[in-house]
């Protein structure tokens, strides 16, 4: 386990040091996916990419909250929310690797 | 939308480069973000949103049928959190901050 972070240079690494397209290239394609996947959200859509996850929208209502602070009480206003359901793939991955590394302790 | 919409729109934006290519681009960015969570990363993708890794501890759950006590072994589980820059765009920008003063057009409005 690292516990380093990942960033979106790291992403564009990967893509420059696997395919034969220049570094600027790699970074765009970065931008353009994330943008890609942010637009289709933005329009109330899911998106599912496989052996990954699925981003969805949720719609949440008007609701009474409190400032934890004052006790006053103030509405939340109605938004909509990201939800991310990881897939399987992940899921196991994610839990394969922490336990070999848990084990190895 | 699902990753093959994805990638033939991108291979639509670059009828210079061959689609599997595109494909591998895709994937790649995906599985970096997977690999990092694995390798217990944290992702941080600025006005995108962030992927975190968090550990819930083994418990003792029970089983809402019998009510038999079972153990539940710990797990990782990956989280996301929208960054605000998504969330605004959700929500059209400023509508929060400038909600009182002057409503801003939202969506379907």
């Amino acid at each position: 386990m690292t516990g380093k972070t990942i960033t979106r240079a790291d992403l564009t690494d990967a893509v420059y040091r696997s395919l034969g397209i220049s570094r600027n290239e790699s970074s765009a394609f970065v931008e353009r996916i994330l943008d890609e996947v942010a637009q289709t959200l933005e329009k109330g859509e899911t998106v599912k990419i496989s052996s990954f996850g699925t981003f969805s929208v949720r719609d949440k209502k008007l609701r009474m909250g409190r400032n934890p602070k004052t006790g006053e009480e103030v509405p939340i206003e109605p938004r909509r929310v990201i939800t991310f359901r990881a897939s399987h793939v992940l899921k196991d991955q994610i839990n394969d690797t922490h336990r070999q590394a848990n084990a190895a302790e | 939308m699902i990753k093959s919409e994805l990638v033939q729109k991108l291979a639509d934006e670059n009828p210079n480069l061959f689609h599997r290519d595109i494909e591998r681009i895709v994937s790649i960015v995906f599985q970096e973000i997977s690999d990092g969570l694995a390798r217990g990363d944290r992702v941080e993708l600025r006005g995108f949103g962030a992927f975190s890794v968090k550990h819930r501890p083994s418990r003792v759950g029970r089983n809402p049928r019998s009510g038999e006590a079972v153990h539940i072994e710990e797990k990782w589980a990956p989280f996301f959190k929208a960054g605000k820059e998504l969330r605004d765009r959700l929500n059209g920008a400023g509508r929060f901050s400038q909600a009182d003063s002057q409503p801003q057009p939202g969506p379907g409005e």
